[in-house]
């Protein structure tokens, strides 16, 4: 068997698909991924803490990029897309074509660049809550360890300021976008998931009020690579957040929007609840939710948030959250299931526990898989194309690595033809 | 090796312009008369990267020591044989030039001690001799039902020869007992017939798969590559690799759910027994026969129960609404009611629950720990709950009582692997008994190197992800045997391929490794001297931490090691009032979080030296000892979080470390030093922003101490 098909291809470089990529190049099969961001990490990145155990995803994801950087088997494309694959198990040839990151190798991480450019953009991590230069790490961890320059200073004086700031050449502003072709023996799909667009429930706010964000937003405030340095202040006023209403199932459990439970959102929030209280002892967390579900020994995680007597829980279905015409702060309004009586509680920031849409609901490759009407990927059979991850069902990150790492093996049963 | 020195150092990046690369050279040339030394604006560049790889080329050199940027990057430039070239990375730029002001003495002096580190630490690094030993890598699987038989298909699929061992006489688990299973595929609204038979089938004609069913373990002894594996009865004893443990789960014992009247009202049964009957062919009422109009269904039966089982079972809920479609197929006029907490339906299962709620099943909210079941007056039992919505008692009679019985690990009282190891025959569990990995980025860790858990035995989970698990843990194992094969470590620190060297002649027989090694890697002859099994060993040097003669070594890693970096350093006297302290920090947290610290140029104060450990709990207490006796004011240690949700990847390192300063007041005594001149702070890898605070404060309380009176000797 050539070395081509033994190659394995990862679509998505989160932390289903780096999982995949390093557990499969450890167990001796040579892998490539392909990731459309200028880093690796996906959705990990931005998050603040995990649960339970409220420890930073950058520990974990350190570990595996030292993996990655201390095998020779694993080549990762960022700023990269699969643009066509063609074959069977066994023998794919791929098409990827990498977009210009306007920086080379020879980027060093100085920042000289950044220090003169002084276009600023929508800060791509932090959901545009902040800015950042238009030349930029992509954040502070970032690997690949190297700057981007945004598309749109191109052109510019901006960028040619840029290019003279760096003194190692490591700005190529004539850089085209390049097609990479490969042939591999198995494809792995772990495009992973988007979050449900929140204007699409607009009776909870967000889009009209400022100060109704969502869950993944919500991560990035807390987070001390966030647009605050990881205070909690309110996106209207920049007062700090001492009240914080969670509303879940902002879209999921909704036969109008996503009719399945996104599975990770009830733990998120006792999460998020956590961030809240420990950074002012009097502050107060509402959860608002149809059922708790905190599978396995989550539970314990359960127990512990909801035994905090600032934290209250409430068995209720939101109707709408607008503008308290009082006090300007946000009003969280609905029903309370339990007690048969009305909901109404004003608060500083109402946080959407969004839904997880698998990224193969919005782009369906053309590929040898099946999709529900969700459209997450539902067992390809015996084809070369093995799914990861949170595009099969929503997962939890210790779930969606478990998955990946099975993925591993099916990946390189394929490469055999088996 | 005869060591051949070359020494280059990096102006770019800022260097140049914050350190005296004049003064820093010399330092090199005086102090360690390199066979080479350079400066040059960018070794990571083309000509920079040239110029090393032709000196290593000609043989000039073989130990490469590069003062420029972290260590952590550029990883890809500065790569040499490991086996037959030695790379030392002097972290000059985050770790000096990024976070001291530019031209200050108190810089330089950072930046020459960082580099006389550096050179030492090369100096005392042994090209490795991997450990290597014929291994065989057949994976043995533990159980076979969903997870192990997958677990085995798998493996056996990718070309490894299995050994699957099952204690009943026939393979399959729980799952062969089971009439249907709940929804996996769309439309996930019908149940689906079990498909079990299809993979003992497959098992049995692999010709790379040998079964043994009705087996048990008496024993395995051993390590990874070479475990030996005796079977009960005659079963003899085979060699093999790896291990996968799917040994699953068995019910909670519902006679303990006294308010639920299981063992004394025989119509009140468990989910186990109903889905046996439903397999059987008819649901009929154990006290007479009849079969049943009305039946309930009891969830969290012991589950989510601080008296019981504190956890959520996770497939409890599915099995219910999985029975009540059987009680509505006996007779579509049947009713069926399930009390519940939560209906805990996630992902796709949604749709399942909301079609069981359409075809009229009641669903009634309560704390289920509160229900009593009685004899009822017009069916066979009562039912009393409080429903939580209507806020009033509800009373329900029904003919059959199902009990949704929790999930308990089937290791709970049974060791079942039976190892030979010192630490005891079990896999060490995580909580309530599941022998669990702690780390959620890592759901494969366990503390035993080369053995995996899949399935229900792990965590309470479905049968279609207890398969998958299976898969996953099939490729833990492959891995195992495949880098073992090579002599290099497993995760964490994959591919590393030095191990540890006992010079047993000194030990004492203190059995400190034998008990501090979170992997178990040492057992013990009879008068307790450590007989060290390196194939189980993770690197983590816990065990060169623990050793009060400090024999254990690394061909990389050793006590002499760091003990002769520290003396390294050079500690002005007390008259210049430069405190010196030495920072002993994790490598994988702390040192990526103090090159944050540089990358946004934060600043602090010039008197720490930062020395990156594989692990706190590497810490050997002579070092505390070299460094004070030296005339260094304190020590600050960071380490990673410790306590019910420790972060420490090699389990308790940073709490080890933690137990051991407390013991060094001896020594503190004995040179009649303060305690607070050492400082362990829990350092997660985020944590990165209070760092100039911490040394900020600790500097502050040198100063109260004042200088260690032993500087100058």
């Amino acid at each position: 068997m050539s070395d081509a098909q033994r190659k394995v291809l990862v679509v998505g470089g989160g932390i289903s698909g780096m999982t995949t990529a390093i557990e499969a190049t450890e167990a001796g099969a040579e892998v490539v991924i392909v990731e459309r961001n200028p880093y690796l990490g996906g959705r990990v990145v931005q998050l603040n803490q995990y649960f339970p155990k409220l420890c930073p995803p950058a520990c974990g994801l350190e570990i595996n990029f030292r993996r990655i950087k201390q095998s020779a088997g694993v080549t990762a494309y960022t700023l990269a897309q699969v643009t066509s694959i063609a074959g069977a198990a066994g023998g794919y040839d791929v098409t990827i074509t990498v977009q210009p990151r306007y920086v080379n190798d020879n980027c060093t991480g100085c920042g000289k660049c950044a220090e003169v450019c002084e276009t600023e953009i929508p800060d791509p991590l932090n959901f545009g809550m902040n800015t950042v230069k238009a030349a930029y790490l992509p954040h502070p961890m970032a690997y690949p360890f190297k700057y981007v320059l945004d598309p749109s200073i191109i052109g510019t004086d901006e960028a040619k300021k840029c290019k003279e700031a760096c003194p190692y050449n490591a700005i190529d502003l004539e850089m085209q976008p390049t097609t990479v072709s490969l042939q591999v023996g198995a494809v792995v799909w772990a495009t992973g998931w988007d979050p449900y667009d929140a204007t699409k429930v607009d009776y909870l706010g967000f889009g009209s009020l400022p100060d109704v964000i969502t869950s993944v937003m919500f991560e990035r405030l807390a987070a001390p690579t966030g647009p605050t340095g990881g205070k909690i202040l309110r996106p209207s006023d920049g007062k700090e957040v001492r009240s914080v209403a969670f509303v879940q199932c902002a879209g999921s459990r909704d036969e109008n929007h996503l009719p399945y439970c996104s599975g990770v959102c009830c733990l998120a929030s006792l999460k998020q609840a956590s961030y809240i209280r420990e950074r002012n002892p009097d502050s107060k967390a509402f959860i608002f939710y149809i059922d708790v579900r905190a599978m396995g020994k989550y539970e314990d995680f359960y127990t512990k948030i909801e035994q905090d007597e600032n934290v209250t829980l409430t068995k209720s279905k939101i109707a709408r959250v607008s503008k308290d015409p009082e006090t300007g702060s946000p009003l969280v309004e609905g029903e309370d299931i339990s007690q048969g009586a009305k909901v109404k509680q004003t608060v500083d920031l109402v946080v959407l526990a969004v839904g997880m849409a698998p990224g193969t609901a919005s782009v369906k490759p053309d590929l040898e898989m099946g999709y529900d009407d969700f459209g997450f990927v539902t067992s390809p059979g015996d084809s070369g194309i093995v799914p990861a991850g949170c595009v099969k069902a929503p997962m939890e990150v210790a779930a969606s690595i478990q998955d990946a790492t099975g993925a591993a093996l099916k990946a390189i049963h394929r490469t055999l033809g088996r | 090796m005869d060591q051949k020195i070359g020494v280059y150092i990096c102006s770019g990046c800022g260097i140049g312009e914050s350190i005296d690369l004049d003064a820093l050279s010399a330092v090199a040339d005086e102090e360690f008369q390199p066979a080479k030394r350079v400066v040059h604006p960018a070794f990571c560049g083309e000509e920079g990267a040239g110029l090393i790889r032709s000196d290593v080329d000609a043989g000039d050199i073989n130990t490469v020591v590069v003062a420029a940027c972290s260590g952590r990057v550029k990883t890809d430039v500065f790569v040499f044989d490991p086996m037959t070239t030695i790379l030392e990375r002097v972290n000059i730029r985050e770790h000096v030039a990024w976070c001291q002001p530019a031209g200050e003495d108190d810089t330089r002096m950072l930046a020459e001690d960082y580099l006389r580190m550096g050179i030492i630490r090369a100096q005392k690094t042994k090209l490795p001799a991997p450990y290597q030993e014929e291994i065989d890598k057949t994976i043995l699987v533990v159980g076979g039902g969903a997870a192990g038989l997958q677990a085995a298909n798998d493996a056996a699929a990718a070309g490894y020869s299995v050994l699957l061992v099952e204690k009943e006489p026939e393979m399959g688990g729980h799952m062969a007992k089971w009439n249907k299973s709940s929804p996996t595929k769309p439309p996930y609204q019908e149940l689906e017939e079990i498909t079990i038979n299809e993979l003992i089938d497959q098992a049995k004609a692999d010709e790379r798969i040998t079964i043994f069913t009705s087996a048990t373990i008496e024993k395995i002894a051993g390590a990874p590559g070479m475990f030996d594996v005796t079977l009960n009865n005659g079963g003899g004893t085979h060699r093999v690799g790896a291990i996968v443990l799917a040994a699953g789960w068995k019910p909670y014992d519902a006679t303990k759910l006294e308010r639920f009247s299981y063992g004394t009202l025989p119509d009140v049964i468990t989910s186990v027994q109903m889905e046996e009957m439903a397999k059987a062919g008819k649901i009929t009422c154990p006290s007479d026969g009849s079969e049943p109009s009305v039946v309930a269904f009891i969830q969290c039966a012991g589950s989510r129960d601080a008296d019981h089982l504190p956890y959520c079972s996770a497939v409890c809920c599915r099995a219910s609404l999985k029975q009540s479609v059987y009680v509505k197929e006996q007779n579509p006029e049947n009713k069926v009611f399930i009390f519940y907490k939560d209906i805990r339906t996630p992902e796709q299962s949604e749709e399942f629950y909301k079609k069981v709620q359409k075809d009229g099943t009641v669903f009634i909210k309560t704390d289920t720990a509160q229900i009593a079941i009685g004899q009822g007056s017009e069916r066979k039992l009562s039912i009393e709950a409080v429903d939580q919505l209507m806020g009033e008692p509800v009373l329900v009679e029904a003919d059959l009582v199902v009990l949704a019985v929790g999930m308990q690990p089937a290791v709970l009282d049974d060791p079942i692997l039976n190892l030979q190891y010192r630490q005891g025959p079990a896999l060490p569990e995580l909580k309530y008994g599941f022998p669990d990995s702690h780390f959620i980025c890592f759901p494969y860790e366990t503390r035993r190197t080369g053995i995996y858990t899949a399935g229900c035995v792990r965590q309470p989970m479905m049968s279609s992800r207890a398969g998958s698990d299976g898969t996953g843990a099939a490729l833990k194992a492959i891995q195992a045997v495949e880098l073992t094969a090579k002599g290099k470590a497993v995760h964490p620190r994959a591919g590393d391929v030095s191990y540890p060297e006992l010079f047993l002649q000194r030990c004492t027989q203190c059995k400190r490794c034998t008990e501090e090694c979170p992997f178990g890697m040492y057992n013990e002859d009879e008068k307790g001297t450590p007989l060290p099994h390196p194939t189980r060993c993770r690197r983590c040097a816990i065990c060169m931490g623990s050793c009060p003669e400090r024999i254990i070594s690394f061909s990389n890693y050793s006590v002499d090691m760091i003990g002769s970096m520290i003396k390294g350093i050079n500690v002005p006297d007390e008259y210049e009032e430069k405190p010196r302290i030495v920072g002993l920090i994790c490598e994988n947290d702390s040192y990526p979080g103090l090159d944050m610290v540089g990358l946004r140029k934060l600043q602090y104060a010039p008197w720490v030296r930062f020395i990156p450990l594989r692990c706190l709990g590497s810490v050997n207490l002579v070092w505390i000892a070299d460094a004070l006796s030296k005339g260094i004011d304190g020590i600050l240690l960071f380490g990673c979080r410790y306590g019910d949700d420790y972060q420490c990847h090699f389990v308790h390192g940073s709490e080890l470390a933690n137990t051991r300063m407390t013991k060094i007041q001896e020594t503190l005594d004995r040179l009649m030093l303060e305690s607070d001149r050492i400082r362990l702070e829990q350092m997660a890898i985020d944590d990165y922003e209070k760092i100039p605070k911490i040394i900020e404060e600790f500097t502050a309380r040198l100063q109260e101490l004042g200088p260690n009176p032993y500087k100058g000797f």
